[in-house]
């Protein structure tokens, strides 16, 4: 009785909070003494986000030491630093999309089955469109059922143009005459979209580093980003993901897509964290304006948000 | 460094003495292990607490049987407990009258048209009529592509306009095939999100008018800790009949089969595995386990071990490896055991503990090369194989021109065999179970 009052006032206090840091600030660093088993529910927590054993192990051990160094002893003191190793850890390779000024920047859009690729290359198209930017985009995805259809029907959507050959063609003809077009038409950003694959299959990254060279040969420095769509809701295997398409094609940036689901997208924190690479934009839904920059203090809040069912 | 739990719980276990039980101190050194797999697995942390607790009430004090090493025995709790987890295969339910409605649901892009083609395709095999039916009038072209995969295969699919609410598609469609001309209506609905309340009412009323004998959720393997409330928020609105797996033909290992199983209690009924129509498949519990643990096909090859090497042979084997006196002769045995078990470059990678000593030969070693070290040791003489420090060189070239091989490779193999004695002697002085740990 006496703790679910203490509770509720604890919660009115942290109302304002709520928000930012949401169930944490409330259950967790609400919780009084920093013992024993807050750090395992705050483990509890950071795995339930998908951030997986190691980067979560390696957090809650950093912030444990820093918290222990200034004799932190309540649980709502740990919240600032837990944020700022979160935060470190997804900025320290934050890069900006497309640097520079040229003529014609080319973006590869990678990723597995079903991650949001051509969606994200949609959002991606209307936020270039909304800049000023002649965009044009080439429907490399030659193999799913209807992909070209789907792209079709976005680029009418975000009015931009769009090169497609026939269900079943070559993919790097497509790179490569998109490219020719771009230039025949002055636009200034392509963006390709390819078919889904799984890292696993060699043949298919193969292909993949095929339509990359199509792209290098053209255009000086070309693709000059190449982005790999990570869905929301894929847990630990998003590393091998981005390892892999890392290694075949030179990912530059990570678009995650779905963030608008119940999954937190923790995943990232260790493809930051082990492989240095830099996110990019967050995918919020299935409309053209569903699209943000990556912010790593929003992103963090999110991570420990309730879900609606939750709240 | 270690490649799985298998060799993780080997050398947790290799420190402890070999006892008759497993005490409650070993039983917690090796639930770490199996928990950071599991998690690694993407297993949720909730339903992993809930079966470690469960794996741990039935390991303490369980009994090392004669044939296994604490490891093993550990794993085989492990395992057992996992295959009564992940539950039974179960078959598409098509009793009662025709036509079977059976509706895919699932997230976006977690790949439920291209399973619906599959079922399709499945079905027709099976001697069913199917009727495709697109229920997903928002993602552009998703129609199209339900089309599309139905004229390659020569099955119907019934589409209408994307202005029309695919509740009427669905019913229109059930209606249709009530005429007689099919048997099994397939309803692709659209992706959604498990907390859009609005899309979830849509897929109530579908199921209000259609009454689906199975509703089955379509799942991506690679989901992570998610997939308990995605599953948890289908089943609650739709009561869920069924689970599919796809895109487990990668390399995700497959967690979120085991926090869905465990949340929603519903069958696991199929395995996408590829992008192709017919790249369906049965599940298998003992496989998909042994996914989830990452221990490949280690299982299969402790059955095989138990079955291949009765315990008098284990009991001398024990022998000579503790007396350091394991030679030629017992290799050529080994030899010819192990290969009874499969391919051998399969059986290699299988066997824990002896991928330390597969490291040491060529990292391919090929069937052929097996034949020619065979033949070698075939073209010595007894003498020869007990002892193989009396091979001089006139020896050595008997042995070669026997074998078809040089004195070269007679060499290779000698210096090889004496490196992996002196592994196993590593093996057998500390108390540690190598090589032959699988065989005891
Ligand atoms: N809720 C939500 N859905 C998304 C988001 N991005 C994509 N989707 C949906 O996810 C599904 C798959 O998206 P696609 O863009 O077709 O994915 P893809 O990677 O191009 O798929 P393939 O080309 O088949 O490999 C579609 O239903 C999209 O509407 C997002 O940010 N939020
Ligand atoms: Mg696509």
């Amino acid at each position: 009785m006496f703790l679910r009052r203490a509770k509720s006032i604890q919660e009115s206090l942290t109302k304002t909070r709520r928000s930012f840091f949401g169930r944490l600030a409330t259950s967790l660093f609400g919780r009084g003494d920093l013992d024993e088993a807050f750090w395992d529910e705050l483990e509890e927590s950071l795995i339930l986000a998908d951030v997986g054993v190691d980067v979560t192990l390696e957090v809650v051990g950093n912030v444990r030491r820093r918290a222990e160094e200034r004799a932190m002893r309540k649980a709502s003191e740990v919240e600032g630093i837990l944020r700022q190793e979160l935060v470190r850890i997804l900025s320290q390779n934050q890069q900006p999309y497309l640097p520079g000024v040229r003529d014609l920047s080319v973006v590869l859009v990678v990723g597995v089955n079903g991650s949001g690729k051509t969606t994200s290359i949609a959002k991606l198209a209307h936020y270039h469109v909304a800049r000023g930017d002649r965009v044009l985009l080439g429907a490399a995805d030659t193999f799913r059922a209807a992909a070209i259809d789907q792209l079709r029907i976005w680029a009418d959507r975000a009015r931009v143009d769009i090169v497609a050959h026939q269900p079943g063609a070559d993919p790097g003809a497509v790179v490569f005459d998109t490219i020719q077009a771009a230039r025949a038409r002055g636009a200034n950003v392509v963006i390709v979209d390819t078919a889904g694959r799984l890292h696993t299959k060699h043949n298919l990254m193969a292909e993949l580093q095929k339509i990359r060279n199509v792209a290098a040969k053209q255009v000086h420095q070309a693709p000059h980003e190449v982005l790999l769509v990570v869905d929301a809701t894929n847990g630990q295997n998003a590393i091998a993901q981005a390892r892999v398409f890392g290694e075949a094609v030179g990912v530059t940036g990570v678009v995650v897509a779905k963030l608008d689901s119940s999954a937190k997208g923790g995943v990232i924190l260790a493809i930051a964290r082990e492989l240095g690479l830099p996110i990019k934009f967050v995918g919020t839904g299935e409309t053209l304006d569903d699209l943000a920059p990556f912010d790593p203090e929003a992103f963090v809040a999110g991570l420990f948000e309730p879900v609606a069912e939750e709240a | 460094m270690f490649e799985n739990l298998s060799e993780k719980l080997q050398a947790t276990f290799s420190k402890l003495a070999r006892k008759g039980r497993l005490s409650e101190s070993d039983v917690d050194a090796g639930l770490r292990e199996v928990r950071l797999a599991l998690l690694e697995a993407d297993v949720n942390y909730r339903v992993v607490k809930d079966f470690i607790a469960r794996v741990r009430e039935r390991a303490i004090g369980a009994e090392v049987a004669k044939s296994l090493t604490p490891a093993q025995q550990m794993v085989k709790i492990v395992h057992e407990e996992l295959i009564a987890l992940l539950g039974q295969p179960a078959k598409l339910n098509l009793s009662g009258q025709a036509p079977h409605v059976i509706m895919l649901v699932g997230l976006q892009g977690s790949g439920k048209t291209t399973m619906a083609a599959k079922l399709a395709l499945y079905l027709r095999r099976d001697g069913h009529k199917p009727l495709l039916v697109a229920a997903d009038p928002y993602r552009p072209a998703a129609i199209t592509q339900l089309e599309v995969l139905g004229r390659q295969l020569g099955i119907p699919v019934h589409a209408e306009d994307v202005r029309t609410r695919p509740e009427e598609v669905a019913a229109r469609a059930v209606k249709m095939a009530a005429g007689g001309a099919y048997s099994v209506v397939i309803l692709d609905t659209a992706g959604r999100l498990q907390i859009d309340d609005e899309m979830m009412d849509e897929l109530e009323r579908i199921s209000r008018l259609v009454h689906p004998r199975e509703v089955l959720l379509v799942a991506d393997a690679m989901t992570g800790q998610e997939a308990v409330r995605v599953a948890e928020g289908f089943h609650a609105r739709l009561g869920l009949t069924g689970l599919i797996l796809t895109k487990i033909d990668g390399d995700a290992r497959g967690g979120a089969a085991l926090s869905i199983r465990s949340v929603t209690g519903v069958p696991i009924k199929f395995l996408g595995v590829g992008e192709k129509t017919d790249a369906l498949e049965p599940f298998h519990p003992d496989r998909l386990a042994s996914r989830i643990l990452g221990m490949g096909d280690v299982l299969t090859l402790i059955e095989k071990a138990e079955a291949l090497f009765d315990e008098e042979q284990a009991r001398k084997m024990e022998q000579k490896l503790r007396e350091a006196s394991f030679d030629l002769e017992d290799f050529r045995q080994q030899l010819r055991e192990v290969r009874k078990m499969g391919p051998l470059q399969q059986v290699l990678e299988m066997i824990p503990g002896f991928s330390q000593v597969s490291r040491q030969l060529p990292a391919d070693l090929p069937e052929k090369q097996l034949k020619r070290i065979e033949a070698i040791i075939d073209s010595m003489t007894p003498a020869e194989r007990r002892d193989p420090q009396i091979l001089n060189g006139s020896r050595k070239r008997r042995i070669a021109m026997g074998s078809g091989t040089s004195v070269q490779e007679v060499n290779q193999l000698l210096h090889q065999f004496r490196d992996m004695q002196r592994l196993m002697k590593q093996f057998s002085s500390g108390r540690g179970r190598g090589l032959f740990s699988l065989f005891q």
